[in-house]
């Protein structure tokens, strides 16, 4: 096994146990008597927002605006995938939609 | 055969996950597959972290090799709003035993909405096993879709440059309909100006600088904010 490899495995695992381990948590810890803490509540009120933001510019990071056709058909498939979920609201559609037509222009037109 | 009712109910309100995750998975797996892991990888990841958002982050991360203390970081971040679902199923899954250790395993947003649908589970004789058994259908649907993907991506060849853009898809989809389901946009917006502000400083090690500027921002809007979000 290449220490690349052993890595990966590592990886997945981290990730699988800290997972559960949230997931677990609030069983272990709140007896269903205790009141949770209002920072907590608060917390899980509003960082699942602030969180998915993060996420949508992590995947974005890497794009360079020195080119016209390497940024582009971000944007172009990005407002396809924004217009089209306002209009229909429909998750599964805006996210083919929106790979599919990226994919086009990134082979096909640009 | 009571059961047997019960059993063809769980079947039935998971349908909705069965096409969901047959289709996300798929594109997880065709993406993983096209940074050189396969089916075995995608049986592997499905089976042990079980969850959309986390796997998806998880590609990048392989294919970057981030360190195992970034990884375990992110996804304590992305993964955190799972604490909160538990929060509510205290009470629901009391008494289920050896169950309760699968049914915290497979507690994903989709299965998380399942359960809390307290119409469809009115007229089920044996709660706990409708629980167990809509967590594991939905398991399985999302094995299925993550490893045929992988095993399609490797052996079919396509033309798949700009599939990553799956991923960036997935999370632009998810951050409109919040968007559009909250009026309070403030989180959001901390959210996105925080990765800007840390990735032209951090680059690509932007993750961790940026969930604990958001961190300190949303602790901060609480204090300023009190009278709104304490009730």
């Amino acid at each position: 096994m290449t220490d690349s490899t052993l890595h990966s495995i590592l990886l997945v695992l981290v990730m699988a146990v800290v997972t559960y381990l949230l997931r677990a948590f609030p069983f272990l810890v709140f007896s269903g008597k205790k009141p949770t803490p209002k920072f907590v509540l608060y917390l899980g009120k509003v960082l699942p927002y602030a969180i998915i933001g993060m996420l949508v510019i992590y995947c974005v990071k890497d794009i360079s605006f020195d080119s016209v056709s390497h940024f582009l058909p971000y944007i172009i498939a990005g407002a396809v995938v924004v217009i089209l979920h306002v209009w229909r609201r429909n998750t599964l559609l805006s996210i083919i939609a929106g790979t599919l037509s990226y994919m086009a222009l990134v082979q096909f037109v640009f | 055969m009571k059961n047997k009712k019960d059993v063809k109910k769980a079947f039935v309100a998971s349908i909705p996950v069965l096409a969901g995750y047959l289709a996300l998975g798929f594109g997880f797996g065709v993406l993983l597959s096209t940074k050189g892991f396969g089916g075995i990888w995608a049986l592997f990841m499905s089976v042990t972290m079980f969850g959309g958002s986390s796997q998806y982050a998880a590609v990048e991360f392989l294919d970057d090799g981030i360190s195992l203390m970034s990884a375990a970081v992110a996804t304590l971040i992305i993964n955190a709003r799972h604490l909160f679902y538990g929060i509510s199923l205290v009470d629901k899954y009391k008494g289920t035993g050896l169950k309760k250790a699968y049914l915290i395993h497979t507690l994903t947003d989709e299965t998380y909405s399942l359960v809390c649908n307290d119409e469809a589970v009115k007229d089920v004789e044996n709660k706990h096993l409708y629980y167990f058994l809509v967590s594991l259908f939905d398991h399985i649907y999302w094995i299925i879709g993550c490893t045929m993907g992988a095993v399609f991506g490797t052996n079919v060849s396509f033309n798949s440059e700009g599939i990553d853009f799956v991923l960036t898809a997935l999370f632009l989809t998810i951050f409109v309909e919040q968007w559009l389901s909250n009026k309070d946009h403030i989180p959001a917006v901390i959210g996105v100006v925080s990765a800007v502000l840390c990735t032209a400083i951090f680059h690509e090690n932007m993750l961790i600088p940026t969930m604990l500027v958001i961190l300190v921002a949303l602790t901060a809007l609480r204090y300023v904010r009190r009278e709104k979000y304490d009730d």
